[in-house]
């Protein structure tokens, strides 16, 4: 006897939908069969058998939502003709399932991302909750509505359109709007980034994705010597009303390669704005303030937070100003400053501290360019303790950045040396142990809040 | 004149051969002289920006035009409202012709705030909003993608214009150039290619760094034609171009157009060209001059005399004369311009 596992259909995939069955009890299926079809919120995936023998019995029936992966779904018994005396089929394994359809440079999206949701975080006074949202949904709704709201708003990129996005960002945009404004483009970052560019100086708006930012390294030319430096170099005559957005940071189990966080490579830059949203809420209105912005916005994303669900304000003109941080949860004792998917481990943190008696407070960077020290430093006079958070490596980082001006304009209300938190100085492993050992966790966190408390 | 289109449907790259002496001159009067006056402009700025150069009023990278005059010229004769034009660093001669003032372009190169970017951009970065003229690029090969944008652009409000991507021979081999080949004929994107095929990509020869040396040829695996033109004689260049941008502009995507031409000066003021004998240089400057080619026409036309041409001369020398004025007095920029147009405001 055999149990056939619920499969991953991705790095990142945690649960899905049992959506059909193929086959009932009874049945007698070979390796190669098509036996079950599942689903996540991005993709659609048949079940193939993988050895040969009778359906025993169907555990999870069709319809069935949530299931984790590697939960048993049906017991395959030995073949018909099989005797009884018939030595036991293999140890059950985890039917590989990889998404055939994705081109080998994809990381497949996430369907449901790993970390524990968090309560819904505070949001600026007057934006009232209205939908539950996913960041990915998000993302997708606030370009559709600038795209109604402006004709010029057109989004190019690989898979944005007849594949609906790669990470299923840009689902439905195509069939609303039509191939003049959602532009599938050829593998081809440096020449479709220069074109975006150029399309820009002529005054539309184009989105670019990069299916993820690793791949904008082909194109950071034309996002620096094209985009960020031509209005300075014009005297103010060429402008270039631009957004390059796609997931930023590390994944899942795809390697040094395809898991790096580039905050501090574009907040680098003068010219550039740069903003790399946490929750639904600000991925959307901080995606339209992007779209909105005469200058170039380099818009970074975490495919770990795609499928995470938080509440979103209905109204559609509401957005969220770039260049503005954002206390998540105040706390008196020690400042977590964090962006992107960092701020969920930094409140978790928070919750671990609160636990020993230590209140932090969480400042979400929400824009790395321009950032917005006033409430770093306004937070930090009141904790008098800091831990920066990122994901990307230290060295040059964003917490130096943040911490260099805490101790140039904060220096005396500090009561301990400020501390990063950041990815282990190495290339981001493949291997389970060292990747969760590279990054930045809740616990490192924890540890880095104590020791700036002199707990 | 646009030849007829059944010639041009083979979609097989042809040599263009420049319209032989003695035949049907296909250019009036009037468009000779213009073009001769353009086209000395150009010398003239470009000398004495060189001697600026040498009294060190320009600084950095100055990349002079001087021999190259005719393709900028020729190109700007078929340009229409809202065609844009987009360059590399050699794009002294381009302003001029886009008609931008010689005083804020003189000015730009010597650093002051009367310069066309107030001084921010200098000699390899220039631009005009006004005149559709999108730079003056810095590095290889950019300019390529980014004009393909503006031809996106174009082409996504429908407006009828072309894009004029011009680069030289040493940009022909970066890959951005053939990313944005592929797109632009996967989209039938209206623009024309310009290659400026001075033969020297700094002090390589095309022979040392191209595997294939006839330029117009490197569309043809795109299915983009192209066609070898004589970049010395105004006359062929701006036939050339008309069938380019009537192709463009009909909807029929890019097309190519390699000039073959070549610079009397080093590749940049800092360069002594030590890669070329005096003896090639010579031989260009005596026998395919650009501006001799059109000053002989005229005479033999007689559409114009030794007069006629000598007050073109002393008209050109005075507006350089002035510019290079302009550009001595006009004062340094404002301090305060150091941390300006970084950003646009809001709104705009």
């Amino acid at each position: 006897m055999t149990d056939i596992l619920m499969p991953a259909l991705s790095p990142t995939m945690e649960e899905g939908t049992l959506a059909k069955w193929f086959v009932k009890a009874g049945d007698a299926v070979r390796s190669g069969d098509v036996i079950a079809e599942i689903e996540t919120d991005k993709a659609t995936m048949e079940v193939e058998a993988v050895d040969e023998g009778v359906i025993e019995a169907i555990l999870v029936p069709e319809g069935t939502e949530e299931v984790k992966v590697n939960t048993p779904i049906a017991r395959l018994g030995a073949s018909a003709g099989a005797g009884a005396e018939a030595p036991p089929p293999a140890p059950p394994i985890t039917p590989p399932a990889p998404p055939p359809a994705a081109p080998s440079v994809t990381p497949p999206a996430a369907a449901t991302a790993p970390e524990p949701s968090h309560d819904a975080p505070p949001h600026p006074a007057g934006t009232v909750s209205g939908r539950r949202s996913t960041v990915r949904d998000a993302l997708r709704d606030a370009m559709a509505e600038e795209m109604r709201r402006d004709e010029t708003v057109f989004l190019m990129g690989e898979e944005v359109g007849q594949y609906q996005g790669a990470y299923k960002v840009s689902r439905g945009l195509l069939e609303e709007f039509g191939p003049r404004r959602v532009i599938d483009t050829p593998i081809t970052e440096h020449g479709f980034a220069g074109l975006g560019v150029g399309a820009a100086m002529a005054g539309l708006r184009p989105i670019v994705e990069f299916m993820t930012f690793n791949f904008a390294m082909q194109a950071i030319d034309h996002i620096i010597n094209s985009a960020a430096k031509t209005l300075y170099m014009s005297g103010g005559q060429i402008t270039c009303p631009i957004v390059f957005r796609g997931p930023n940071g590390a994944a899942a189990r795809v390697a040094a390669q395809h898991s790096q966080d580039y905050s501090s490579w574009y907040a680098h830059v003068p010219g550039l704005k740069v903003v790399a949203p946490y929750d639904a809420a600000d991925a959307k209105g901080l995606l339209k303030a992007a779209i909105r912005d005469p200058n170039p916005v380099v818009f970074l994303e975490h495919e770990m937070l795609y499928g995470q669900e938080f509440d979103v304000p209905d109204d559609p003109d509401w957005t969220v100003p770039i260049g503005q941080a954002l206390v998540r949860r105040p706390g008196r004792d020690v400042t977590l400053t964090a962006h992107s998917r960092m701020v969920g481990l930094a409140l978790e943190a928070a919750e671990v501290l609160s636990k020993q008696g230590i209140e932090a407070e969480v400042v979400d960077l929400r824009t790395l360019r321009p950032l917005d020290h006033a409430t770093v430093l306004e937070s930090v006079k009141r904790t008098n303790r800091i831990v920066s958070v990122e994901e990307g490596w230290a060295p040059m980082g964003v917490g130096a950045e943040i911490i260099a001006r805490v101790v140039a304009e904060a220096f005396d209300w500090l009561d301990a040396p400020p501390l990063r938190v950041a990815q282990a100085d190495t290339p981001l492993p493949y291997a389970a142990n060292l990747e969760a050992l590279a990054l930045p966790s809740v616990e490192r966190i924890v540890e880095a809040a104590l020791k700036v408390c002199y707990r | 004149m646009a030849r007829p289109a059944t010639e041009r449907k083979t979609r097989k790259p042809a040599a263009q051969k420049s319209a032989a002496k003695g035949a049907e001159l296909g250019a009036t009067r009037e468009e000779l002289l213009a073009w001769y006056r353009e086209m000395l402009l150009i010398r003239r700025f470009e000398e004495r920006a060189g001697q600026l150069y040498g009294m060190g009023l320009i600084g950095g990278f100055c990349h002079l035009y001087i021999g190259q005059e005719a393709i900028a010229v020729g190109i700007q004769a078929v340009r229409r409202p809202g065609d844009q034009v987009i360059t590399g660093y050699r794009d002294h001669g381009h302003m001029l012709v886009c008609g931008m003032d010689p005083r804020e372009v003189m000015a730009e190169l010597t650093g002051r705030a009367g310069g066309s970017s107030r001084g921010k951009g200098g000699s390899m970065h220039m631009f005009s909003t006004e005149a559709d003229f999108y730079g003056g690029h810095g590095i290889v090969g950019a300019q390529v993608s980014l004009g393909t944008g503006l031809a996106l652009a174009n082409s996504y409000r429908g407006n009828g214009n072309v894009a004029f991507a011009f680069f030289g021979d040493g940009a022909a081999n970066q890959g951005q150039v053939y990313e944005s080949f592929n797109m632009a004929e996967l989209w039938s994107l209206p623009v024309v290619y310009v290659i400026e095929n001075n033969q020297y990509a700094m002090g390589t020869s095309i022979e040392r760094s191209s595997s294939e040396t006839h330029l117009y040829r490197r569309g043809a695996s795109f299915r983009i034609p192209g066609e070898e033109v004589d970049g010395m004689d105004v006359v062929a260049v701006r036939d050339a171009a008309a069938r380019a941008a009537e192709h463009a502009r009909s909807g029929q995507g890019p097309y190519i157009l390699e000039m073959k031409t070549y610079r009397y000066r080093g590749h940049s003021m800092s360069d002594p060209a030590k890669y070329r004998t005096r003896e090639e240089v010579e031989e260009v400057r005596r026998n395919r001059d650009p501006i001799d080619h059109v000053q002989e026409l005229l005479t033999e036309k007689g559409w114009a005399d030794e007069a006629a041409l000598k007050a073109i001369d002393v008209e050109v020398r005075a507006i350089v004369a002035d510019a290079a004025e302009f550009a001595r007095i006009s004062p340094e920029p404002d301090p305060a311009e150091l941390f300006t147009d970084i950003y646009v405001e809001a709104g705009r």
